[in-house]
């Protein structure tokens, strides 16, 4: 799949926005006052933000209104609903800690619900689809929950937490990589099941439809060199779990939670970027494309 | 409403005959050709007269070559794809507009494109890549089984069919009722062993393929060009002769 760089940043944003806020909602480490205007200004910040570029993708973003409509069958829309009434609840539970230095503990719990919902949301716009094989499995969800939690446990300054939510993401992502590899091959997606022509014979492309490029290959024809995947796999798993479990299991306060995350974050980017670049979508099984670690 | 129709009265689609069909494309061009005259936004080109042209079209032939384990000769496949308008469509519970809709009254898929935000979700959704945005109008376009022919009484009878079927030169495609077991259409894919693509994603195609049939071989022809029978008395004569000039 394509990856494009309004949806990794939408995704690993909002993700990290959305699990600080969680925290926040639960009370952990959530300060009144000036203090708790930053917390809340970061939090929100990065969800927007999230929230804002997921939109640049869009072919008419001025219909976007309309996405609210269809909840009942479709992902994208349940996350537009949870992810603006998770906004709207910790906005609630913001200005009572802004201002009234009250912790309401009953709207912080429906706000952090609302705020895992909508990651889950988002996550389940990738598991869904049936088409990409690496991404269709109850994993993603739980990779994009990790993450999500990960973020605001370094955020909120749990370091006991922290290190547990980054060896448990570490684990979550490996086994994504490991069965994600293999998952084309084991949905058992072919050239033969996809042009139904396998029964007569070993099948393979003679002539493409068009000799120029097009939407299908620009979208899902998105060829990642392995030897790189494989380096970046490397350098993501470090910045991602490993850098930021060393520095906040040796060293406490402010900075080093600080750099703990930009280097997390940092490792989020490589992470997802890894998500887009090595999802194999089956229509490429028409333009002749073998899938990783596929044979024959 | 992007929530399936239960059933739907009749399921109208395509049968595709991959035994005839040539490859021509003319499918193609009569398809794009009428698309962008008629119903919603212009199918574009991006750099039509450079030098990387790109497209939408709705409809595309690709050419497979297809080797027999039994060592008869390898075939040539010319797959004609467009919108299969699954029973099961996932493009269409997937998009968040509402944009994406299956008609319960003939099956057919469409896009309203009044609707449609340019998400690219639904195109994600479809294995058989049935779906382009188009890059200009930044919608979602699809085949639409030339809705705007077949019920269009301004056009002769023999026009009310899909402009890919009107024009196929060597009747490869078939348009008719898959719901209804009598048709025509129906007849055919029963009589032929049609088949589904991608059957394992439980998508239920309504159009259906109908395999090309085994190449007849040819009998009595050995591999090795046999030597001719060799000559005798004069010709023997002039044979060698011949050879040492």
């Amino acid at each position: 799949m394509h990856p494009a760089p309004s949806v990794i940043v939408f995704t690993v944003l909002s993700g990290a926005g959305f699990g600080y806020l969680a925290f926040l909602g639960l009370g952990l480490s959530t300060g009144t006052g000036a203090i708790a205007f930053w917390q809340f200004a970061l939090g929100f910040g990065m969800a927007v933000a999230g929230l804002v570029s997921s939109t640049f993708h869009l072919g008419n973003p001025q219909r976007a209104l309309l996405a609210f409509t269809q909840w009942r069958t479709s992902w994208l829309s349940r996350e537009a609903w949870a992810s603006c009434s998770a906004l709207l609840v910790m906005a609630g539970f913001a200005v009572a800690a802004i201002f009234f230095g009250r912790i309401l503990n009953v709207v912080g719990v429906l706000g952090a619900s609302l705020c895992l919902a909508t990651v889950v949301a988002t996550s389940m716009i990738y598991a869904q689809m049936a088409t990409v094989p690496r991404w269709n499995s109850p994993l993603t969800p739980g990779y994009f929950i990790a993450c999500a939690l990960t973020a605001g446990a370094i955020l909120s300054a749990q370091n006991h937490l922290a290190v547990v939510c980054l060896i448990g993401l570490a684990l979550i992502q490996t086994v994504c990589w490991q069965r994600g590899d293999r998952r084309f091959t084991e949905r058992g997606h072919s050239i033969a099941s996809a042009t139904g022509l396998g029964s007569k014979g070993r099948t393979r492309l003679f002539e493409a439809p068009h000799t120029g490029t097009n939407y299908l290959l620009k979208e899902f024809g998105f060829h990642v060199a392995r030897r790189h995947a494989a380096k970046l796999r490397v350098i993501g798993m470090a910045l991602l779990c490993v850098l930021p479990a060393l520095i906040l299991s040796s060293a406490s306060g402010g900075m080093a939670v600080a750099l703990a995350f930009v280097i997390h974050l940092a490792g989020a980017f490589v992470s997802r970027w890894l998500f887009f670049a090595e999802a194999e979508h089956v229509v490429q099984l028409y333009y002749g494309h073998q899938p990783q670690g596929a044979t024959g | 409403m992007t929530c399936l129709p239960q059933t739907t009265t009749r399921k109208l689609g395509l049968v595709i005959d991959l035994d005839t069909c040539v490859g021509c494309h003319a499918c193609v061009i009569s398809c794009k050709g009428w698309n962008t005259e008629n119903y919603g936004a212009a199918l574009s080109d991006i750099d039509a007269y450079g030098a990387q042209p790109a497209g939408t079209f709705l409809n595309r032939v690709h050419s497979y070559e297809v080797e027999p384990a039994n060592g008869c000769a390898t075939q040539t496949v010319h797959f004609p794809k467009s919108c299969l308008h699954c029973e099961d469509a996932p493009c269409v519970t997937v998009c968040p507009t509402g944009a994406s809709y299956k008609r319960a009254e003939d099956g057919i898929v469409l896009v309203n494109e009044d609707a449609c935000i340019g998400c690219g979700l639904c195109a994600w959704a479809c294995p058989y890549g049935a779906r382009e945005l188009d890059a200009v109008a930044g919608v979602m376009k699809k085949c639409t089984l030339c809705v705007d022919r077949i019920y269009n009484e301004n056009l002769p009878e023999e026009d009310r069919v899909p402009a890919c079927v009107r024009t196929c030169p060597s009747g490869a495609r078939h348009f008719g009722d898959l719901g209804d077991p009598s048709s025509a259409v129906s007849q055919l894919v029963e009589s032929r062993g049609g088949f589904d693509l991608m059957p394992e994603l439980g998508t239920k195609p309504t159009n259906k393929y109908l395999p090309p049939r085994p190449k007849d071989r040819l009998q009595g022809v050995a591999s090795e060009p046999a030597a001719g029978p060799s000559a005798t008395g004069f010709f023997a004569w002039l044979d060698r002769a011949l050879e040492k000039i």
